[in-house]
């Protein structure tokens, strides 16, 4: 399974090396959301700074829509879900690899708006570790989640209106967990504050990559 | 893990039923192919080829019936049937950004195959030099071909199922193709060529079955599974079935 995993990883993560779409459109796809949302709270950074968690959040998970959307049509193009399937490679090891790669994406584009967050709603980092774990445990969940419901939808026509809807909904954990972690790091609390959120991210990963590792081969399958 | 058919047998379908939905994709076909046999499935469009292939590659789940697929079962043991089957399908199966080599590359080591036979499979398909380092997005239809028949002749299967292996390739890839099949046969491999260019399979088939509507409406033998390619035995209007292949024909 393992060995499974690292191919799937170094092929997604080529294949994005070579297409720059998370980079090119993902990516500024997340920060013109943050812009978007300046614009929305006016000229005075005060609500801005306040409002920044939820909105860094709400940044991410919008983008990562587009980046699982990515992750699932590179397997659409030329029966490539089929070569994978006739390869016999652990469809563990396909979701395991293809949720890193997911993965490694988001961790680039959360580090892009992060920066954003910071100069645009003049937000100030206090306890920048505590930002790098939300990032950290609510990436995996969100990728592994992600995954997942990119190969429920993959076989269908409609796969694109598809996937934010059944994925949205499904991450709000994500969402709500990191976004109080967040206001934590950028109050500049104490740690202690943010560790019941960081535990039910940890829950919500280990559920997702479970879940992922037993069904993902049956869903490939009837894809 | 007993095998469900004597390992003689690389195919073994009876009564096989594969639906998608409720619309019946083979509707009752009862096959055998021994281990080393090259077969020509003919039909006219929409007659099942495909699905067929599909069934043997465990694409397809059988609805009802009995499959075997080099021994084993192609929906209890998927995985492992799958690494040893090799699929020449309508699409190439090739990922647009990687170049030849990495699209040939991950696809053998995927498959558990090993690398060291790519290098001399791609120089055998004409995949050389600057080629090799050409995104797949740039390559022609037969190009592609060529790609899928490389990660083939690397993975080197003990079943080759071929559908419409022909199309898209030049002249000299067809030749090629051809050598490529007698090459795998007389390897000891199974060969299950679905093609509508008899003429240019037969010479190479031991056996040329037709399906109809989903089911195998008449078999014929070319020549005795051993006896060398490209020398049929039988006159195609009326066949004479060779010896020690006479219990394998069968007309529904």
């Amino acid at each position: 399974m393992w060995r499974d995993t690292l191919l799937m990883v170094g092929k997604d993560l080529r294949i994005e090396a070579r297409s720059r779409v998370a980079l090119s459109q993902v990516a500024p796809f997340g920060v013109i959301a943050l812009v978007l949302f300046a614009f929305a709270l006016g000229p005075d950074r005060s609500p801005m700074a306040k409002a920044a968690p939820g909105l860094f959040w709400v940044a991410v998970l919008f983008s990562s829509v587009l980046a699982i959307q990515r992750s699932v049509s590179v397997e659409s193009v030329d029966g490539a879900r089929d070569g994978l399937r006739l390869s016999g490679l652990d469809p563990a090891g396909v979701f395991l690899g293809k949720t890193a790669a997911v993965a490694v994406q988001l961790l680039i584009l959360e580090a892009i708006l992060g920066v954003g967050v910071v100069l645009l709603y003049g937000a100030r980092m206090n306890s920048v570790w505590l930002a790098v774990v939300a990032c950290i445990a609510g990436t995996i969940g969100l990728a592994a989640a992600g995954t997942l419901y990119g190969a429920l939808s993959a076989g269908m026509r409609v796969r694109e209106t598809l996937l934010p809807f059944l994925l949205l909904p499904v991450v709000a954990p994500v969402l709500l967990a990191g976004t109080r972690i967040w206001q934590s790091a950028l109050a500049g609390g104490i740690p202690s504050q943010g560790t019941p959120w960081v535990r039910l991210l940890i829950v919500f990963d280990a559920v997702y990559l479970a879940l992922g590792v037993v069904v993902f081969g049956p869903i490939q399958e009837s894809a | 893990m007993a095998p469900a058919v004597p390992s003689s047998l690389a195919l073994s379908l009876h009564d096989a039923v594969a639906l998608s939905g409720r619309f019946p994709l083979l509707a009752g076909v009862d096959l055998e192919v021994a281990t080393g046999e090259t077969v020509l499935i003919e039909g006219p469009n929409g007659a099942g080829k495909t699905s067929l292939l599909r069934l043997c590659a465990g694409l397809v789940a059988p609805a009802s019936g009995r499959v075997a697929v080099l021994g084993l079962d192609p929906v209890r043991h998927r995985t492992a049937l799958r690494r040893r089957v090799g699929f020449l399908a309508h699409a190439s199966h090739l990922y647009d950004d990687l170049t030849v080599r990495e699209n040939v590359r991950f696809a053998v080591r995927a498959a558990g195959g090993s690398t060291d036979r790519i290098p001399a499979a791609c120089e055998r398909l004409g995949l050389v030099g600057r080629l090799l380092r050409t995104s797949a997005s740039k390559l022609s239809a037969g190009q592609r071909r060529r790609v899928a028949l490389a990660v083939l002749v690397a993975r080197s299967p003990e079943l080759w199922l071929l559908d419409e292996p022909h199309a898209g390739l030049d002249a000299s890839a067809r030749t090629l193709l051809g050598q490529l099949i007698t090459e795998a046969s007389a390897g000891g491999a199974t060969v299950v060529v679905a093609s509508h260019e008899a003429n240019l399979v037969e010479p190479l088939a031991h056996r040329a079955v037709t399906i109809t509507g989903g089911r195998v409406t008449s078999e014929r033998i070319i020549r005795a599974v051993g006896e060398p390619a490209g020398e049929p035995v039988c006159d195609r209007a009326e066949p004479t079935p060779a010896p020690e292949a006479e219990s394998v024909i069968h007309v529904a």
